[in-house]
């Protein structure tokens, strides 16, 4: 099956190396400002770098930094998923 | 006197800058909150003096750390700002530069690690962002001085832009961030280097766990093979060719023994001087810091040097978060736990980058019971390995369980909350040499200037209280305990008050006594575990106040019950 554009996951769901947009935070407004400082925010690209072990935190790429974040907060990050997944 | 701050987000080089601008010498690292108090040092403008302060870095005016809390208030104080801004990462460093601008104090920017633009393929056009801020801009590079002359120079420029707003929002700034930098920087196509395929084998979920224990496992091994190469090659034969015919022959003319011979040499044990034993001012007290422990001292600290500012230790904290979050702790603690395996003191302070105050009271309970500094270290396997390796082995292993479950179980007990790990991973960089070896300097000759006079002194008190028949009396009092619980003799009390002053001098008066290997091992676990030194100590009460002091303390003696008598039950 292909995958096309615009298909919503979770941080966590994504796989390793795909790339999408922050669409939304589902989280009071303490971590929304703990993940905008930090350049999380909507509208933003990333990319899931890694995942770790037992729903360990997963690291992503936002510009040239790498933020991990724990597996709870990466499921509350919602994504839109950019390209066409071969 | 002006006072200068230096505000930015973590690791962007701030304490490499201070270093250059100020010539004071202080710890830089790669990774987020090296900096958890603030340093000052001293600045020349012209003909006058001005106090510049390094701020712990934050990412935003709005504080969720103690660190991050420590940074906006010294804001107050502040009569001009210098911002540092990575310039690899623009959007994210003017966030919290336009959020300064608002505060309305005179500010300059240093766009540092200009060197890593190049590679990294991003462009900035200095002069149109100094246009768009309405700031002074100034390309620096913190490790090698670039550009910090100039900075030094255009001080006297930074000023309150005429264009200063406040933004009603998050969004609106962020609008604005954008737009700058849309307008200033190019980004282009690079090579795959060598630190990315690094990168991918430490953060592969299998991979890194295996590069880990390789890591941890290749650091002990480093600071044994570099400790006892130094002890064995330098320190030993120093001590053993040169300085025991001084210390001979000033016995001789002292006539062998009486008050004054105790005192500087010691007994000698079977006509000549054993410097683990002697117990003199001049033998034992100058050998166990400056022989027996400087040469871990220096091996541990070098190893650390390279594991920080190679940018290691956020990786690991990633890959130990699962594991940290049923001690009540998430992944980051790892690295106020590393910094308390070279001293106790600065890892109980680097708990201030864990958010809540449950993490903060677990961590540094933990540090206290399970962690040993180098020093003890040091005379852990001077006196312990001396019987055997595994017996060293049996002292980590007991300390490390401790600390687990001591964890898991503070977990459950300490009310409060333990967020989720969050935080920005440094990219890998070659050690710069330079740093590491001042960075070295610093911590050993900080070691020596503290520990060397308390040593002395210890030597010199235990000497008179020994004389006075002091510590006879109190272990009868704690027999019980000791002989009882632990099946120690009753002699181990005074090196266990000793440990109160100094854990290095307390285990080398265990190392003493004629004690049997079982009875090393206990003692020493004991002696590592029950009460952290006067140091340490100070640091605990500051950094959790009275009542939780007092709770770590209680915990730390409870855990020392069972362990010994566990010991004893099963050794």
């Amino acid at each position: 099956m292909t995958m096309y554009r615009n298909e919503q996951l979770t941080l966590a769901q994504m796989r390793t190396g795909q790339t999408g947009t922050v669409v939304g935070v589902h989280g009071g407004p303490g971590l929304v400002r703990r993940l905008d400082a930090l350049g999380i925010r909507p509208g933003k690209q990333v990319t899931k770098i890694s995942s770790t072990l037992f729903h360990g935190p997963i690291t992503l790429g936002v510009d040239s930094a790498r933020v991990a974040v724990g597996f709870g907060m990466a499921r509350r990050i919602i994504v839109n998923i950019d390209k066409r997944l071969p | 006197m002006m006072h200068i701050l230096l505000v930015g987000n973590p690791n962007v080089g701030k304490s490499a800058l201070f270093s250059r601008l100020t010539g004071t010498h202080i710890i830089a690292s790669n990774y987020p909150g090296t900096t958890v108090g603030f340093t000052k040092g001293y600045l020349k403008l012209g003909e006058e003096r001005a106090e510049l302060i390094d701020v712990p870095g934050t990412y935003t005016l709005e504080p969720s750390s103690r660190a991050e809390e420590v940074a906006v208030q010294m804001l107050k104080d502040g009569d001009l700002i210098i911002n540092i801004v990575d310039a690899t990462n623009l959007e994210r460093n003017l966030n919290l530069t336009l959020q300064l601008l608002e505060r309305r104090i005179p500010m300059i920017v240093a766009l540092n690690m200009w060197d890593d633009t190049r590679h990294r393929g991003v462009k900035v056009d200095v002069a149109k962002l100094e246009e768009l801020l309405g700031v002074p801009i100034v390309p620096t590079v913190g490790v090698t001085g670039q550009g910090v002359r100039e900075l030094v120079g255009r001080l006297s420029e930074a000023r309150v832009p005429e264009n200063a707003r406040i933004y009603s929002s998050s969004d609106e700034r962020w609008a604005r961030v954008g737009d700058i930098v849309s307008h200033v920087q190019s980004l282009s196509h690079r090579h795959h280097t060598w630190y990315e395929s690094l990168e991918d084998a430490t953060s592969h979920p299998v991979g890194g766990i295996v590069i880990a224990l390789l890591v941890l496992f290749g650091t002990f091994w480093f600071v044994r093979f570099i400790g006892e190469g130094i002890i064995n090659y330098a320190a030993s034969p120093l001590f053993g060719q040169l300085w025991t015919p001084v210390l001979m022959k000033l016995s001789l003319a002292l006539g062998g023994g009486g008050f004054w011979h105790n005192i500087l040499i010691g007994k000698l044990i079977g006509g000549q001087i054993d410097y683990y034993q002697s117990f003199g001012l001049l033998s034992t007290g100058l050998y166990i810091p400056l022989a027996a422990v400087l040469p871990y001292i220096i091996a541990f600290y070098l190893a650390l040097g390279i594991l920080e500012d190679v940018g290691y230790l956020p990786r690991l904290a990633v890959l130990m978060d699962t594991v940290m979050h049923r001690l009540g702790l998430h992944g980051y603690a790892i690295i106020p736990t590393i910094l308390a395996f070279g001293c106790n003191v600065p890892g109980i302070m680097a708990t201030r980058i864990l958010e809540s105050r449950k993490q903060r009271f677990i961590a540094a309970t933990l540090i206290s019971i399970g962690v040993p500094c180098a020093a003890l270290q040091a005379m852990i396997m001077g006196v312990v390995g001396h019987k055997g390796l595994e017996y060293v082995a049996m002292v980590y292993g007991s300390l490390f369980i401790s600390w687990v479950i001591t964890g898991l179980i503070l977990n459950r007990a300490v009310k409060g909350f333990n967020p989720e790990l969050l935080v920005e991973i440094p990219p890998y960089r070659l050690p710069p040499w330079r740093v590491i070896g001042e960075k070295l300097w610093l911590r050993v000759s900080g070691f020596i200037k503290e520990a060397l006079p308390i040593i002395l002194g210890t030597v010199l008190v235990v000497n008179i209280l020994y004389t006075l028949g002091v510590f006879d009396a109190l272990g009868n009092i704690v027999a019980p305990v000791l002989t009882g619980l632990w099946g120690l003799p009753k002699e181990t009390i005074a090196a266990l008050l000793v440990g109160f002053l100094r854990k290095d001098a307390a285990m080398g008066m265990l190392g003493s006594l004629a004690l049997t290997a079982k009875q090393l091992v206990i003692s020493s676990t004991v002696l590592a575990m029950f009460f952290p030194c006067v140091a340490s100590f100070v640091i605990l009460a500051r950094e959790l106040g009275i009542r939780d002091l007092l709770k770590a303390i209680g915990i730390m003696l409870a855990a020392v019950l069972v362990m010994g008598s566990l010991q004893k039950l099963i050794l």
